[in-house]
C-alpha cells in the first residue's frame, strides 16, 4: 500500500509544481494572449 | 353564344389530335406509341424545367429582397438545412466604387454599418487589438451556439446516461452473479504479480484519474445539477479549487501513462489464448471456468490498449484547452482525415480544414467531454472488478502479493511461467523463462 499513498503525494506535489512552474515560465493565457495595452485584472 | 364557344374550341382538340395522328402515320407508328414517346421527352425534361425554374424563383425573390435572404432561406436555415449564405458573406461592400463621403448618400470609409458587421462576423474584416494573438481579432464568432447546444443537449445528456447504464449493468451483474469467487482453497503462498515502481505508476494513473473525472463531471454538470443543490456562491469557490485540480493534476495523469505504456505495452500485445478467454467472457458468467491467460488476460488488455488510446488522445485535447489557441489540432487532424478520404467513404462532404481560432478550442472541449465519457464508462467497470467484483484482485495492486491459487485461476499460463509448476493437473507445467 506503500506505493499507492506515494502515488497519491505525487500527483499532489507534481500538481503544485507543475502550477508554480508554469506561472514563472510565463505561460499562462494572461501573459500569452495579452499586451500592455489591456488591463485584465 | 353556347354553340359558339363550343365551336371556337372543338377545332382546337381536334387538331392536335389530328395533327398527332397524321405524324404517326407519316412515321408509320400508332397513337400509343406516340403518347409513350411524349410523356418520355416531358418527364427527362421536366426536372431541368423545375430545377430552372426553382432557380430563377430565388433567383427572383433574392431580387425581390434586395439581396437579401429570402424565405426559402429562412425555412432551409430553421429545419437544420446548409444554406449557401455567400450572398451575405460577400456582401461586404467595394470602398473604392462607393459614394463619396462628402456624397450626400456616400458612407464613412466607403462601407455601410451592414457591410462592416458582416466582414466581423465573417471573420474577414482587417482587424487590429491591442492584445496580441489570433484569437483576439476574432470580433464575432457564431460557432458557439453550436457548442453550447450540443454540449448542454447530446454531450450531457448520452454521457451522463452512458455512465448511469453502466453503474446499473454492473449493480445487476453483481446481484445475479455476485463476487466472483476464489474457487479452489487458498494456499496461503503468495508470488509477486506487480513489483513497487508498476503499482506506484497505476496508482499514480489511476488517483489523477479520478481526480480529473470527479473535477470534470463538476465542470459538465455543474449548472445543470450542483448549483441547484449548492447554490452559486458555494460553487463557484468548489468550480474554482475544480479547474485548478483538474489543470495541475493533469500532469501526473500523463506522466503515469507513459510511465504505464512503457511497463505494460509488450505484455499486452495480443496472442492465441485471448481469442479461449473472450470465447468464455473470461469465466466471468460460470463458475469453475477459468480460460488460460499470461500476466494479463484478454480483458485487461482491452482495458490497457482502451486507456492508452483514449488516454493518448485525451491528453492532446487537454494540453490544447490548458494553453488556449496555442496548440490547435482539429484543422490539422481534418486534413489529414480527408487525405485519406475518409469522409467521402462513408458518404460524408469533406471535414472543414480552415477552423477559427474559437472553432479550434470548442470542437477540442467537446472531444475531450466524448472520450472522457467513454474512459469514466470503461474505468468504472474496471474499478468493479479490481475491487468489489472478485475475490483477491486488489491485493495485486494493494501489496502486490496475490494467492498462489489466485493465480493458478485467473493467469494460470503466467504462473506456470513463474513458478514453473503446473497450473491444472491436466498438463505439464511450462518450461521457465531463462
Amino acid at each position: 500500500m506503500k506505493s499507492m499513498f506515494l502515488a497519491f503525494l505525487t500527483i499532489v506535489l507534481v500538481g503544485f509544481a507543475a502550477d508554480y512552474g508554469l506561472h514563472r515560465a510565463g505561460f499562462s493565457s494572461q501573459e500569452m494572449t495579452s499586451g500592455p495595452a489591456v488591463r485584465v485584472n | 353564344m353556347k354553340n359558339i364557344a363550343r365551336g371556337a374550341s372543338a377545332p382546337r382538340a381536334i387538331s392536335l389530335g389530328v395533327m398527332v395522328e397524321m405524324i404517326g402515320r407519316g412515321i408509320g407508328m400508332d397513337m400509343r406509341k406516340i403518347f409513350i414517346v411524349l410523356i418520355a421527352i416531358i418527364g427527362l425534361g421536366l426536372p431541368a424545367v423545375a430545377a430552372d425554374a426553382q432557380e430563377n424563383m430565388v433567383q427572383d425573390s433574392r431580387a425581390a429582397t434586395g439581396g437579401a435572404q429570402t424565405l426559402a432561406d429562412i425555412l432551409a436555415r430553421q429545419s437544420g438545412q446548409k444554406m449557401d449564405d455567400s450572398f451575405r458573406s460577400d456582401a461586404l461592400g467595394t470602398p473604392e466604387n462607393a459614394a463619396s463621403s462628402t456624397n450626400q448618400l456616400g458612407t464613412l470609409g466607403g462601407v455601410s454599418d451592414p457591410e462592416l458587421w458582416r466582414a466581423l462576423r465573417y471573420g474577414k474584416a482587417d482587424v487590429n487589438v491591442s492584445s496580441h494573438g489570433l484569437p483576439d481579432a476574432v470580433i464575432i464568432q457564431d460557432s458557439g451556439m453550436d457548442w453550447l447546444t450540443f454540449r448542454h443537449g447530446p454531450l450531457s445528456q448520452y454521457g451522463g446516461n452512458l455512465l448511469l447504464g453502466v453503474i446499473a449493468a454492473l449493480a445487476v451483474f453483481y446481484a445475479l452473479r455476485g463476487k466472483i469467487r476464489i474457487d479452489g482453497e487458498r494456499t496461503g503462498r503468495t508470488i509477486l504479480r506487480f513489483k513497487a515502481i508498476e503499482r506506484f505508476a497505476h496508482w499514480l494513473l489511476a488517483g489523477s484519474f479520478v481526480v480529473l473525472a470527479l473535477t470534470g463531471l463538476m465542470m459538465v454538470f455543474g449548472r445543470l445539477v450542483i448549483i441547484p443543490l449548492m447554490g452559486k456562491e458555494s460553487f463557484a469557490a468548489a468550480a474554482a479549487v475544480g479547474k485548478w485540480s483538474h489543470n495541475n493534476f493533469s500532469w501526473a495523469f500523463m506522466v503515469a501513462l507513459v510511465l504505464v505504456t512503457i511497463f505494460w505495452l509488450a505484455q499486452n500485445i495480443p496472442n492465441r489464448h485471448d481469442l479461449k478467454w473472450l470465447a468464455m467472457a473470461g469465466g466471468m458468467f460460470s463458475k469453475g471456468a477459468h480460460p488460460p491467460a499470461k500476466k494479463f488476460n484478454a480483458g485487461q488488455k482491452l482495458i490497457f490498449w482502451g486507456v492508452l488510446v483514449l488516454g493518448f488522445s485525451i491528453s492532446a485535447s487537454g494540453l490544447s484547452l490548458m494553453f488556449p489557441f496555442q496548440l490547435p489540432m482539429f484543422g490539422a487532424t481534418f486534413a489529414k482525415i480527408n487525405a485519406i478520404g475518409l469522409p467521402e467513404l462513408m458518404g460524408f462532404a469533406a471535414l472543414p480544414e480552415a477552423l477559427m481560432p474559437h472553432q479550434e478550442m470548442q470542437l477540442a472541449i467537446l472531444w475531450h467531454g466524448i472520450v472522457a465519457f467513454v474512459f469514466m464508462a470503461i474505468i468504472i467497470a474496471h474499478i468493479y472488478l479490481g475491487s468489489v467484483g472478485m475475490e483477491g484482485a486488489f491485493d495485486a495492486m494493494g501489496t502486490g502479493e496475490v494467492d498462489e491459487q489466485w493465480a493458478k485461476e485467473h493467469h494460470g499460463l503466467w504462473y506456470e511461467e513463474v513458478t514453473g509448476k503446473s497450473a491444472h493437473d491436466d498438463h505439464a507445467p511450462v518450461k521457465p523463462a531463462e
